[in-house]
């Protein structure tokens, strides 16, 4: 059964997300079914379970952009569906697929996912831009195209946005992918910042998380044996 | 950041891409001339008969070379996420996909329209039908992009949607081919054509503004 780790923690607030007793079941298998889950502002959250287990497909449903088989996800208590302008407004998703242009350079990239993210200050060649390309090691590849970069390196121009986002919730699918020890530090650090400020996240990693001071909260995906009865 | 300022960011992104990668926008147009060309070849070169098939001609290949460039619409959004990160933004989806829509446009339906010139003197269609030619290209190729768009969008989880794309759109083509090619005839004999352009553009309307519907329903559909 799909058994949410239950915390210590109390409270009584609305929290920022949660998912009522949602299901999956694709291709005729249940992933998981009647999950619980909440997240409250500055929780930190990670989902783990065997490949398969339904990680990227419940990121995916909390994100919005997959109906749940059944249940609902909330934001703020209200139904996503009818809430989706100001959830996507506070949303940041990053999933396994970069989004990031292999035809246009790093700087352009970080351009595009300013001005996407509405920002309408954004410039190309901003002040910001640089500071968060230094900060993730890609000066002097700036102007290369992002399509003759390294994995580990395209995966740091699509993590600029967590640099250049101001949004308060983050849906990050295995941000560690490819990245090295110092990728991965900086990350965790950008991490604690973000949690420090009020912000939350939920993530899927294989990886233990190295950020001792910080609640982190865990939520087991187990396979479930029994097959889906119909469609 | 109003909608507006959004949707011409959508739009500009897309022109910096192609201008990139500008053999994806060149093919379709160098497939058409190629086309064009081949018929006097095979028909034959007498005047009259050529006169008489090119509205046909011309339609029928810019048809097939927008067909062409359709596959790789959403193709590479999909596969990059880019097309998630759309779904994701507080605009509606519908909205924002037109931006797409509007870009391929620009890429493949006007230059078609700027083309015409040349096509119609290769096939030596009568001066007189000339901006008959061009003004039907230019009516009926935003439609030609809006239909398109929905076939783009139900087969993007295909690994090969090309030919299947070609069958779901062809039959939807065929209203817009036979009032084309009748207005540039009747211009060609001077008769009147108000009706055939007044039709062309009233499709063109009515796809360009009900079509993101299907094609937001149909990319919602493929983040399955």
């Amino acid at each position: 059964m799909t058994k949410p780790v239950t915390t210590q923690r109390v409270n009584t607030d609305t929290p920022l997300l949660h998912a009522d007793g949602v299901s999956s079941i694709r291709g005729g298998r249940v992933l998981f079914a009647q999950l619980q889950f909440a997240l409250y502002s500055g929780e930190l959250w990670q989902i783990s379970g065997a490949n398969g287990a339904g990680k990227s497909t419940l990121l995916r449903m909390l994100a919005g952009l997959l109906q749940p088989s059944s249940g609902g996800v909330f934001f703020n208590g209200h139904k996503l569906a009818a809430y989706r302008n100001e959830f996507h407004q506070q949303l940041l998703y990053i999933g396994h697929k970069a989004a990031v242009k292999p035809e246009l350079s790093a700087l352009e990239n970080v351009f595009w996912q300013r001005r996407l993210g509405g920002d309408k200050s954004a410039q190309l060649n901003d002040e910001r831009d640089w500071d968060v390309l230094e900060q993730l090691g890609l000066l002097g590849l700036e102007e290369e195209l992002t399509g003759r970069l390294s994995a580990g390196q395209q995966r740091r121009v699509a993590l600029t946005r967590l640099w250049s986002s101001t949004a308060e919730l983050w849906i990050l699918d295995e941000p560690f992918t490819a990245l090295d020890v110092d990728g991965i530090a900086l990350l965790q650090q950008r991490f604690k910042q973000h949690l420090d400020n009020g912000g939350s996240i939920i993530m899927t990693s294989h990886q233990p998380l190295g950020l001792a001071d910080l609640p982190l909260q865990q939520l087991t995906l187990a396979p479930l044996q029994q097959e889906a009865m119909s469609e | 950041m109003n909608s507006w300022q959004l949707w011409r960011s959508v739009l500009a992104k897309d022109l910096r891409i192609a201008a990139r990668r500008r053999s994806d926008a060149l093919n379709p147009l160098m497939f058409l001339l190629m086309v064009v060309t081949l018929f006097p070849l095979g028909i034959g070169p007498g005047p009259d008969i050529l006169e008489r098939i090119a509205p046909g001609i011309i339609w029928v290949a810019a048809l097939l070379a927008t067909l062409l460039g359709l596959d790789r619409l959403f193709k590479d959004d999909y596969n990059d996420g880019s097309l998630e990160q759309l779904c994701l933004l507080p605009e509606p989806l519908a909205y924002t996909l037109t931006a797409k829509v509007a870009a391929h446009w620009l890429l493949s339906g006007l230059p078609l329209v700027l083309l015409s010139p040349l096509l119609a003197l290769l096939l030596n269609l009568p001066v007189d039908a000339w901006w008959a030619l061009a003004l039907s290209l230019l009516l009926g190729t935003p439609a030609l992009s809006a239909l398109g768009a929905i076939g783009a969008a139900l087969t993007l989880q295909l690994q090969r949607g090309g030919s299947l794309v070609s069958l779901i759109l062809l039959p939807l083509f065929i209203p817009l081919l036979i009032f084309a090619t009748s207005a540039v005839e009747n211009a060609g004999m001077g008769l009147d054509v108000h009706a055939q352009l007044a039709i062309l553009a009233a499709i063109s309307v009515l796809t360009v503004t009900l079509a993101p519907l299907a094609i937001a329903a149909a990319v919602r559909m493929s983040m399955n």
